[in-house]
């Protein structure tokens, strides 16, 4: 039943995008200025439709309706609600779905409320915006059906992969999806804003909530998709340079970009087609980002099933967006002058902006070359953290410097502002302290240490200066605090990190360093949907004289069957104690890895910080619009 | 100038996606195909419910065999069941099934619900025998001829085309 109404709600989706596609260009034709009511009106019922037909999919799933093959694939009937609900979105097929529906939220929220702009500018913002939606719809209709019925039904499905049955995970793709599938409407935009000769200015208006928003919503995914892997991967690290993080992290560059271009080109000239470049760019890496993912080129944590003809569908729509991008761009692109100074706040902008795509190539030659090296030569190799920190370790210094200095500088001057001031005085005094206190690490990551802590004073100096100047941006402050803090949690992470594996017997007393690890008991229990053997362990601290108990776990689900290793991991506010066992198989031997892991929350929250940062700049645009 | 960086961005984008292409086609998955043409190693496998084993090698009994790794938590096995159901009626062509690291409660309630296909069932609980056929992951299907010889191995779900192969093959 669920099946045959999710389809018929699909397809009048796709029926209204279509009808929203012949109705925007019939009235492009129009010389009235006001686009036409029915327009709306189809908006309206696209919008309404589409989510119904994700809210079907998601009652499918709660009464879990097994006649969906989807559902029988994902999902249990004795999986707890909220993840039900989540395993909606857990899979290919239903993501596929999540993403049409933010492309229809996207359109729809761009159509009523910009009452105000330029008529056929909107016009050919909902073309594009549709052309979109309905390539994806008919991708979706037929070729990844989350609707498809099976028969016969089957009693019981096969259940959601233990290890993606965690709360950061559940709202994990949904946050990001806001992020880059949001993108898609400054991509429509900006196609629509070169065929209609919009100026710069209503340009940059038109774009910036929209990146904010996409903006703040990636960072926030990548955070959780992170904090994720911390809490439920047991490697005990927070970012591996794993192909689809980095998927996440290519079009966040770009919207890094874009979000600091587009200030530039709301007050000067100059930039038009840097903008719509970095536009287009970003959905395209959206694209690529999903092309990678779904095709199974990668090998990955995120498994999705390989399936070329997916693969194909999302390359051969990659390929004509890119074509046809690049053709309206060559046809329609003004020819610009470029009149800014060289100390000028515009070229400080300018050099974020090489920064982000540098780090962008980086990124993407190192996701993309084992698979262009496997496909030409049959070479295999992987790329691993060595190679990205090696390379883009460096280029944080002089990225760090600007990030302080670049905003203190005027629009359109060229006055050189005084490098020594009293917050790089107080940072080199504070390194100092920092510095007697650790005594290692090598010059570099002392180096960024220090270029950190300068980012972090001058902010916090700025912070105090908005009492008395309105007019300086807050969100500029805090994101770039948050930055200058992720960095420096980061590099005092890496210096002071502890690590070690041991094979261990119940009833052993290991010694190390400052600490006593000692294996005290064993228990075994099951629960509804695994078995567990958990270890209880003391870890001893013999310099400050405390001791914690962890019981990391062994849990052996059975729906599907699966064996997960849960980390045990006591959070304190400077540091994080991190324990995870596993079994040597036909032996009473543990294997235990002991990871003390400094800062951790600090990492956490710095990354929220410069996502609020996100979220000040977009609510100050809502008040002066 | 414009038409010369449109040609060489074009030129870009079109190596780039002639790469990206190539790449969907080639499996990087690891495959056990040049198994095919081999013969078959001497192989125990125990039954599925009874004490014994199994001898493949009593497979030259038959003309054609076809060994189908399967397991009732597999969501495409149970889509291709209905193809060994609907080939178990050959009578050129014995099924010989091998249940896969599973469940037996659930695997005998699976085959009860979809109908029993296997001239000889047997299991393999650990999953540590189907190793030697080259069998990392279910459903897989390999085809044998009398000389114990591989003739074709099924990765995944059998499709109709697969099956309008097997009785092509057996047919004749």
């Amino acid at each position: 039943m669920l099946s045959s109404f999710g389809i018929t709600v699909s397809t009048i989706s796709l029926l209204l995008s279509l009808s929203l596609l012949y109705l925007s260009y019939y009235d492009l034709k129009l010389s009235n200025n006001k686009i036409s009511k029915k327009i709306y009106k189809f908006a309206f019922s696209q919008i309404l439709f589409t989510f119904l037909s994700f809210i079907t999919l998601i009652i499918a799933y709660v009464i879990s309706d097994f006649s969906l093959i989807n559902v029988y694939e994902n999902s249990h009937t004795t999986k707890p609600l909220f993840y039900k609900i989540s395993g909606a979105w857990g899979n290919h097929e239903g993501s596929l779905l999540l993403w049409i529906n933010i492309l229809v939220l996207f359109s729809f929220l761009f159509l009523i409320l910009n009452k105000d702009k330029n008529k056929n500018f909107k016009l050919y913002t909902i073309i594009f915006q549709n052309l979109l939606i309905s390539s994806f719809l008919i991708f979706l209709l037929t070729n990844s059906n989350p609707f498809s019925l099976l028969y016969p039904t089957p009693t019981e499905g096969m259940g959601l992969n233990p290890i993606l049955q965690d709360p950061a995970l559940a709202i994990h793709p949904p946050l990001l999806y806001l992020g880059f599938v949001g993108s898609s409407i400054y991509f429509s935009i900006a196609l629509a804003a070169l065929i209609t000769k919009v100026d710069s200015k209503s340009l940059a208006l038109t774009i910036k909530p929209w990146v904010s928003v996409s903006w703040t919503f990636q960072t926030l995914g990548i955070l959780v998709g992170s904090i994720w892997a911390y809490y439920e991967l047991g490697w005990g690290g927070f970012w591996f340079w794993d192909p689809v993080e980095n998927s996440s992290l290519m079009p966040w560059f770009l919207m890094t970009a874009l979000l600091h271009s587009v200030l530039v080109l709301e007050r000067r000239i100059g930039l038009y087609s840097w903008v719509i470049i970095l536009s287009i760019l970003t959905f395209t890496m959206s694209v690529v980002g999903t092309f990678l993912v779904r095709s199974g080129i990668l090998n990955s944590v995120h498994t999705f099933a390989n399936d070329p003809s997916r693969g194909l569908f999302i390359l051969s729509f990659l390929a004509l967006m890119v074509f046809s991008s690049i053709f309206i761009f060559f046809k329609h692109a003004p020819v610009e002058n470029k009149n800014y100074k060289i100390f000028s706040k515009e070229s400080f902008i300018l050099i974020n902006n090489w920064f982000m795509v540098f780090f962008l190539a980086v990124v993407l030659i190192g996701t993309l070359y084992p698979v262009f090296l496997d496909t030409l030569t049959g070479q295999k190799i992987s790329v691993g953290p060595p190679y990205y920190n090696f390379i883009l370790a460096p280029f944080l210094l002089p990225l760090l410097f600007l990030m302080t200095s670049g905003p203190k500088h005027k629009w359109i001057s060229s006055n050189v502002i005084g490098i020594f001031n009293i917050a790089l005085f107080t940072s080199i005094i504070l390194f100092f302290l920092i510095f007697l206190s650790i005594k290692e690490g090598g010059l570099l990551l002392l180096l960024i240490l220090l270029f950190s802590m300068y980012l972090i004073t001058q902010t916090t100096f700025d912070f105090y200066e908005t009492f008395k100047n309105k007019n300086i941006n807050l969100s500029r402050i805090i994101s770039h605090f948050g930055f200058g803090l992720l960095i420096l949690s980061i590099s005092l992470n890496q210096i002071f990190s502890v690590e070690k594996s041991f094979n261990v017997r119940l009833g052993d007393e290991k010694n190390f360093q400052n600490y006593t690890i000692k294996f005290n008991n064993l228990e075994t229990f099951s629960k509804n949907n695994f078995k567990s053997v958990k270890g209880h362990f003391e870890i001893i601290d013999k310099k400050k004289i405390t001791s914690q108990n962890l019981t990391p776990e062994i849990r052996v689900y059975n729906k599907p069957e699966t064996i997960t290793y849960e980390a045990s991991i006591n959070t304190k506010l400077f540091s994080d104690t991190y324990l995870t066992m596993s079994n040597i198989s036909n032996t009473d031997v543990f294997n235990i890895k002991f990871q003390k892991k400094p800062f951790m929350n600090f990492i956490w929250f710095s990354v929220l910080l410069i996502s609020f940062g996100g979220i000040l700049q977009f609510s100050r645009f809502e008040k002066r619009a | 100038m414009k038409k010369k960086y449109l040609v060489i961005i074009y030129s870009i984008a079109i190596f780039v996606f002639v790469v990206l292409y190539l790449s969907l086609n080639k499996n990087n998955v690891y495959t056990t195909q040049e198994n095919i043409g081999k013969k078959i190693s001497v192989i125990q496998l125990d039954y599925f419910d009874k004490p014994g084993e199994f001898n493949i090698q009593e497979i030259s009994n038959f003309n054609f065999t076809l060994l189908n790794f399967w397991a009732s938590w597999c969501g495409p096995c149970r889509k291709e069941h209905k193809y060994l159901v609907e080939l178990s009626s050959n009578s050129n062509l014995k099924i010989i099934g091998v249940n896969f690291k599973d469940d037996k409660k659930n695997a005998m309630e699976f085959l009860k619900e979809m109908g029993n296909p296997f001239f000889i069932l047997t299991k393999d609980p650990e999953g540590k025998k189907s190793v030697n056929f080259g069998i990392y992951g279910i459903p897989e299907t390999i085809l044998i001829n009398k000389d114990l010889k591989i003739l074709k191995k099924y990765v995944g779900p059998l499709s109709t085309k697969d099956v309008r192969e097997i009785q092509r093959i057996v047919k004749k």
